[in-house]
């Protein structure tokens, strides 16, 4: 866009531009392209040489034997992602579009201070502070189910109010204080004026999360114990490390790991690149 | 604190001064549960990490203080030096690297194409790709007789490494890992690009017809802001990998605790060994040297990011 220059480029210009720049999406694209291949082959083929680019046969037998192992409950632990996701992206939306409309609407005596303070916790790496929080679960007796993992996205996140301020910030002040000569509570107001101006600032704040608790690993690694309750991404781990050799299966659980935020992002892109330019700097 | 500028009549100031104060008592309910968040769940715990680091604190049983013992023993530990080595080469390597190749990428990308919109698709999908998923493919990626890179490599002359043997490669193999999703720092800084206004763009293509004069006297200088923010983001992420060493090393950090991080020696501490007190040091050693090295870059950061003069 600003980069247009006064001459025009030449046919060969843009055609090595094309080049060069679907040359680098090809080295992007090269491991989903091996993944997808490789869960549709098996052992000896994944490892024949020379390098086979194209599975002959498509062993699509991989596919159930991916959802009838027991020591892979595929099926269970897609369905767990999907309750963890899920619940996460929810409970995000409710109480950071609070917070959020507090930070970026409302104003109080100590807002500034406690908006930079969520902000210091943004960078704060969360390894200062896994270790308490996880003898306080343990302590609740709650190790080994989704409340920790789960029930402080209750609270907020300070990623997430991060992003929805910027687009609280932008509702028309005039239509609050409107609503405010009129007489509607304060709660009215959030509910009723703003929060359906910020409709889809929350959708793609949902989808942020889904993705980010789609993949996430950490917590799950050390709150669960139990392969029935695993999310897909530590299961899939799990799997790999006792059976390291069984290749197909874990390609084909890293395809359908990895297949549905894939398939998500597709169809919802636009929202996640305004998303993205919301949490860069301005 | 007023309610607004536009005071109309005289009935106006005593009802906007009470709207005023609701709306600051709406402002702290509002704020509430993420206060009561903040506190249980990120300023406690700091707090409480502090005094863990300077305990016996096994899982049951009441904490025992001990001063500065769980410091010595990690500081005594080989494994400790090898992974904060290990985890600063990765830091100073992929960092730089990463940055670079996204500027690079974002430059490429400022224009309007036929393609731009799959481009931009594509270099940010492996972000969508999970940290295990995407690990357990570079194992076989980087396969050095099946597979397909050292293939490509020795195609083009190379002599490519056995990534995961040879303890001088494999930390390689997490800096790969970790370019991969370089799209997300990428498409921060075509944001950045794109804010350029026109009329500074064009009147620099007036001033200089060299275009690596623009792109080191303009371009760069307006999108300093993204790459402090980038470098930032980018240091304190990559001090903390954790689940591409897992999948890659597992907890011992194969081959050769050469790709032993920082994170999988706390987390080998805290949930193998069940030592709280040496894990919870390890955390604050951890947290002291991210936080002196961001504190360092914000302070530079005076002196070589550019901001407008209409912040708000």
């Amino acid at each position: 866009m600003s980069t247009r220059r006064t001459a025009p480029r030449r046919w060969w210009q843009n055609l090595m531009y094309h080049a060069l720049m679907l040359g680098f999406a090809g080295i992007f694209l090269l491991p989903f392209y091996w993944m997808a291949i490789s869960a549709f082959k098996n052992n000896a083929e994944i490892f024949a040489n020379p390098v086979q680019w194209f599975p002959m046969p498509f062993r699509w037998e991989n596919l159930g034997a991916l959802v009838s192992r027991d020591d892979f409950p595929f099926l269970r632990q897609f369905a767990n992602s999907v309750f963890y996701a899920g619940s996460v992206a929810l409970a995000v939306c409710f109480s950071c579009s609070l917070a959020a409309y507090s930070f970026g609407c409302l104003r109080w005596r100590g807002r500034n201070l406690v908006f930079g303070l969520t902000v210091c916790a943004l960078l704060l790496p969360g390894v200062v502070t896994f270790l308490p929080v996880y003898m306080g679960w343990t302590r609740l007796g709650l190790n080994g189910t989704y409340w920790p993992l789960i029930a402080p996205f209750l609270l907020g996140d300070a990623f997430y109010i991060f992003m929805l301020r910027q687009f609280f910030l932008g509702v028309p002040r005039e239509l609050m204080d409107a609503a405010r000569l009129d007489g509607a509570s304060e709660f009215r107001i959030w509910w009723q004026i703003v929060l359906p101006q910020v409709r889809t600032p929350l959708v793609i704040v949902g989808l942020f999360a889904i993705v980010y608790t789609w993949n996430e690993f950490f917590g799950p690694l050390i709150y669960l114990q139990d392969r029935e309750k695993f999310p897909l991404s530590l299961g899939l781990f799990t799997f790999r490390a006792a059976r390291a050799q069984e290749w197909s299966i874990s390609m084909m659980g890293a395809l359908f790991t990895a297949l549905p935020m894939v398939i998500l992002f597709l169809l919802t892109q636009r929202l996640f690149q305004r998303g993205l330019s919301s949490t860069g700097l301005k | 604190m007023p309610a607004g500028k536009n005071t109309v009549g005289a009935a106006m100031p005593r009802r906007q001064r009470r709207a005023g104060r609701g709306e600051a008592r709406a402002g702290v309910w509002f704020a509430l549960p993420w206060m009561i968040g903040l506190s249980v769940f990120t300023a406690i715990p700091l707090l409480l990490t502090f005094f863990i680091a300077h305990s016996r604190f096994q899982i049951t049983g009441a904490p025992k203080w001990v001063g500065m013992q769980n410091y010595e023993a990690i500081f005594a530990d080989p494994a400790f030096w090898t992974s904060a080595g290990n985890t600063f080469m990765f830091a100073a390597i992929s960092v730089p690297i990463k940055l670079l190749l996204a500027l690079g990428l974002a430059l490429l990308l400022n224009r309007v194409t036929a393609l731009s919109g799959f481009y931009r698709t594509v270099f940010y999908l492996p972000f969508l790709m999970p940290a295990v998923a995407g690990s357990i493919v570079f194992i076989l990626l980087l396969n050095p007789s099946a597979g397909p890179v050292n293939l490509m490599l020795s195609a083009i002359g190379l002599d490519p490494p056995d990534w995961l043997r040879d303890p001088k490669a494999a930390l390689w193999t997490l800096i790969l890992l970790n370019l991969w999703p370089l799209g997300v720092e990428t498409l921060v800084f075509l944001g950045g690009l794109q804010n350029i206004p026109k009329d500074v763009s064009e009147a620099a293509d007036l001033d200089s017809p060299k275009r690596w004069h623009k792109l080191v006297w303009i371009t760069i200088p307006l999108i300093t802001p993204m790459i402090l923010f980038n470098l930032v983001i980018g240091i304190i992420y990559s001090f903390q990998i954790f689940a591409q060493a897992l999948v890659i090393g597992g907890t011992t950090g194969r081959p050769a605790e050469a790709t032993l991080m920082y994170m999988v020696v706390l987390y080998r501490l805290a949930f193998r060994y069940f030592n709280m007190g040496q894990a919870a040091a390890m955390a604050v050693v951890l947290f002291a040297v991210v936080l002196l090295l961001t504190l360092l870059i914000f302070r530079t950061a005076r002196s070589w990011v550019y901001y407008e003069g209409d912040s708000r």
